[in-house]
């Protein structure tokens, strides 16, 4: 990658912080916004319609929790991604904005209205004292909730191209990207996932608002009663569309990458999920059809289960998804080190360090080995090790080799130099084979003096003058 | 081709391989112009909550002013929201037009970039928290805490602005980033004080024009604000616009004649200078309307803010006229590398494809993907060919068995990863290769 490398040590380059970000920001979107934005709106106009105060003031104080947390963290976790991407995959994200500008641009108009809507629903709520700018108000919050699924719709094109690029590999345009074959199944997955858990979110909430008696049971039985309706629809379309969701998905390895087979821990993880996502909507579904027959006797706390194990479920689902995503951050164009795919065969013949621009040493020599493994180690690992932290070399090594045994350097290079075929989630070595003794010799080094390794964000950046025929060195030193 | 003369040290990355999605030109245009909304945002947020710590401070003594102050928070809580999704359209332009100066910047000062997103939570929750209690905590500690609280928001939102303004400031510099340690050494590239105390005042100024509109518009409620009249505040936030504006002709020339020259053009003086020309006039407009009556003052706001406009564009503008001047050299050179680097590659790969396809892998190539775990007669990673051989002697269909969909015997060694991918033809190759190399001697 030819920007300065942030790196944290310990932290295995920031997928975990992206990770938290992420996922922090679907929790919010999905049920708070997407979700509960309509179901906000109907409870609005039904209250209205039938002149139950009552209805329309849990309304707004569940409004209320909706506003505050959407316009901080909600917003601030949405530029978070952006913002830690720049930071840790600054080749991803640099790619993809020229990409998907259109899909961006459009995302931050809507975005606009969206944020513009939402403060003029919840702070003129009040103000609507007649019927008829109540009917106003109503229309606002139904223009909101258009605007958030939009502001959602145009954000998982991005995420669906990641994964499977389709057409856009041949003619690098923006619509083929756009109408990438995995659109339409996640975002049908999406957009019901965000309603049923957007009722599961308002039953959470009505757990705090009507605990009072007997207006408070009165107010949750309705309240029970219609939003069973709307997890149990929501739920039978949400996995009629994750089933077509997950029968795109192992097509697009095979076809994306010639090391095809899902890897063991995804398998492993595969089952888990399939276990937590049968038991998250199996206690979905008894409230729901506890609540559409006997509303008044669910018990309040019950309406809190449901959060928690959506809250399960939903993590865990991004974290499959970025993990299947490997080897590539744009399928069968960019590995997830920030390496081309056409490129990968000219750097393996000409080195990695030649054409870098943040590296010590253009050339691995006896003596500068060890400097010149660990710019490698930054360069083509980086993104995803650390090096005796989480997701640590020396970790994975040790779990090969022993980590009480010496381990054998020819064991090492094949290992480095076949890793894409044995580990089918990482991205071929990108450089020759004195690059690959280097690196060797750079992790047999940190194992013995388990040294900290430094971003630029602390050391700074050094840059070895570039390769005598380029004419920039001619001003070089 | 033009050469350019850029210091020894300043590195020279390659540029992503794909184009602009739009020319550079509108791009440009659209950062200057988004930047400018953005920024009358951020400045009306940061001053806004300025005025509010002040007011509320006022307020002890008399009441009159923390009804102000609250009214003036109810700005900031809006303002707030709008600043930030009001940045994403420049930094959608700046990332795309600067790709490698500003994502540099943004690692170099990383740990910074980094806290913006938890930094920016607390004080927005901070402002909320303020806002809400106002009418509960109202009295003795509770009302000292609730100052606190604002006193708080508004040093997270005074510190924030600066990691912005480091990044813009360091992107300029490329033969300055290898002096850089982190965020507060970033601090000390360029003019980043001079440039910070601009913005500060411009921020107080800016949110005292609005103030004066907003409060001064004849449909604005001030049943609320029944201690003052309407020309009252008027006056007053013409007042807080008028004299740190004044200001700004001390701030403005400090930060130009302290910017490195690296980008200082002819056209740049021209820009500004015309900028502050007319901020001249419309702080003689400003002063013109503090002269007159209560039943007059006022009356020029439409075209006080029409030139305050201009004055923003012509600074909007000539802050751009910098930028591109400073990096002009850098950018070229990027080029040059990055279509070096391109057509290096381009030779590669075309002479790549005219090399005749490899043969079919033999049985010792192949062997390679197994060699990492399996050698000949030690133990590696999985067990030795010596043993493999022994337990599928004459059985090579049970090797490409277990390779396919490998499980686990031995509990001391880790599970082997499945190797369908290669293809059950390959395997069956390896797999005699590993019965023939581990045949007991």
């Amino acid at each position: 990658m030819d920007f300065p490398s942030y790196y944290l040590d310990h932290l295995a380059g920031g997928r975990l912080i992206i990770g938290i970000i992420a996922s922090l920001h679907v929790l919010i979107n999905h049920p708070l916004a997407v979700g509960a934005y309509p179901i906000l709106t109907f409870m609005e106009w039904w209250a209205h319609k039938h002149g139950r105060k009552d209805v329309d003031e849990l309304a707004y104080k569940i409004t209320f929790v909706v506003f505050i947390v959407t316009t901080t963290v909600g917003a601030m976790t949405g530029v978070g991604i952006w913002l830690s991407t720049s930071l840790f995959a600054p080749f991803a994200i640099g790619s993809l904005l020229r990409v998907f500008f259109w899909g961006w641009f459009t995302e931050w108009l809507v975005f606009i209205s969206e944020v513009v809507l939402i403060m003029w629903w919840f702070l003129s709520w009040k103000k609507a004292d007649t019927a008829e700018k109540k009917r106003k108000h109503i229309k606002i919050g139904l223009a909101l909730s258009i605007m958030s699924w939009l502001t959602m719709a145009l954000i998982v094109a991005v995420l669906g191209f990641m994964m499977k690029p389709g057409e856009w590999n041949q003619t690098r345009a923006f619509w083929d990207a756009m109408t990438n074959p995995l659109y339409l199944p996640q975002l049908g997955f999406r957009t019901f996932f965000a309603l049923m858990t957007g009722a599961v979110f308002v039953w959470f909430a009505s757990f705090f608002f009507t605990r009072q008696k007997p207006q408070g049971s009165r107010l949750r039985k309705w309240l029970v009663y219609r939003l069973s309706h709307v997890v149990l629809v929501s739920l039978i379309l949400t996995l009629l569309f994750g089933n077509w969701y997950w029968h795109n998905i192992p097509e697009v390895m095979k076809a994306n990458s010639a090391v095809a087979l899902l890897s063991q821990q995804f398998m492993g993880w595969h089952s888990q999920f399939a276990s937590l996502l049968g038991w998250t909507l199996g206690t979905f579904l008894v409230i729901a059809i506890a609540g559409l027959s006997f509303s008044s006797l669910v018990p309040r706390w019950a309406l809190l289960i449901p959060s928690f194990m959506g809250i399960w479920l939903l993590g865990h689902f991004e974290r499959a998804r970025e993990f299947m995503r490997k080897p590539w951050v744009i399928g069968d164009y960019l590995y997830s080190n920030g390496v081309h795919k056409d490129e990968l065969a000219f750097l393996q013949s000409e080195g990695l360090l030649k054409y870098a621009t943040y590296v010590k040493h253009r050339e691995v020599t006896e003596t500068n080995k060890v400097e010149c493994g660990q710019d490698i180690f930054m360069l083509a690992c980086s993104r995803c090790h650390s090096t005796t932290g989480l997701n640590g070399v020396i970790e994975k090594f040790g779990l090969m080799y022993g980590s009480d045994k010496p381990w054998d350097d020819a064991g090492m290079l094949a290992f480095i130099k076949g890793m894409h075929q044995t580990r089918t989630f990482m991205p071929p070595f990108p450089g020759n084979e004195k690059e690959a003794k280097a690196l060797v010799a750079y992790i047999q080094h940190l194992r013995e003096t388990r040294e900290s390794l430094q971003g630029a964000q602390t050391i700074g950046i050094e840059a070895a003058p570039l390769a005598p025929e380029s004419p920039s060195n001619l001003t070089n030193r | 081709m033009k050469t350019f003369f850029l210091l020894a040290n300043t590195p020279i990355p390659r540029d992503l391989p794909l184009p602009l999605p739009l020319p550079a030109w509108v791009l440009t245009i659209c950062l200057v112009i988004f930047f400018l909304v953005h920024i009358l945002f951020v400045n009306l947020m940061v001053g806004g909550t300025i005025l509010v710590v002040i007011t509320e401070w006022l307020g002890r003594q008399n009441k009159r002013w923390d009804h102000l102050s609250l009214a003036i928070a109810k700005t900031v809580t809006v303002n707030k929201s709008l600043a930030v999704v009001m940045g994403i359209g420049p930094l959608l332009c700046i990332n795309l037009l600067y790709t490698l100066q500003w994502y540099s910047a943004n690692a170099l000062t990383g740990h910074a970039w980094l806290m913006i997103v938890p930094l920016v939570i607390v004080a927005f929750l901070l402002t909320y928290l303020h806002k809400y209690t106002w009418e509960t905590w109202t009295t003795g500690r509770k009302k000292t805490l609730h100052q606190a609280i604002s006193v708080l928001a508004m040093l997270l939102l005074l510190f924030i602005p600066l990691i912005f303004l480091s990044n813009i400031n360091l992107m300029l510099f490329p033969s300055e980033w290898d002096k850089v340690r982190g965020f507060f050494s970033s601090l000390k590239i360029g003019n980043v004080l001079p440039r910070y105390l601009h913005f500060l005042a411009a921020s107080i100024a800016m949110t005292g024009l609005f103030l004066a509109g907003w409060f001064g518009r004849a449909s604005s409620d001030l049943s609320h604000l029944s201690d003052f009249t309407r020309p009252e505040l008027r006056r007053i936030f013409y007042k807080i616009t008028a004299y740190v504006t004044l200001l700004q002709f001390v701030f403005g020339p400090l930060l130009l004649f302290t910017l490195p020259a690296a980008g200082i053009t002819p056209k740049l003086y021209v820009i500004i200078f015309s900028g502050a020309a007319i901020g001249l006039i419309t702080l003689m407009l400003i002063f013109r309307e503090l002269r007159r009556d209560d039943s007059r003052i006022g009356q020029s706001y439409p075209w006080i803010c029409i030139l305050f406009t201009f004055v923003v564009l012509g600074m909007g503008s000539g802050r751009h006229v910098y930028r591109q001047a400073a990096l002009a050299g850098h950018q070229a050179q990027i080029q040059e590398r990055t279509q070096e680097f391109a057509s290096a590659l381009a030779d590669f790969n075309h002479q790549l494809a005219g090399q005749p396809a490899a043969a079919e892998p033999d049985a010792s190539q192949l062997f390679i993907n197994c060699a990492a775990c399996h050698a000949p007669n030690t133990k590696l990673v999985g067990p030795p060919l010596t043993e493999i051989a022994q337990i599928y002697h004459g059985n090579p269909d049970g090797i490409v068995a277990w390779a396919m969909a490998p499980g686990k015997k031995r509990p001391e060694l880790p599970q082997m990863p499945p190797f369908a991918h290669l293809g059950e033809a390959n395997l069956r190759k390896i797999a005699e290769y590993m019965l023939e190399k581990g045949k007991a001697p």
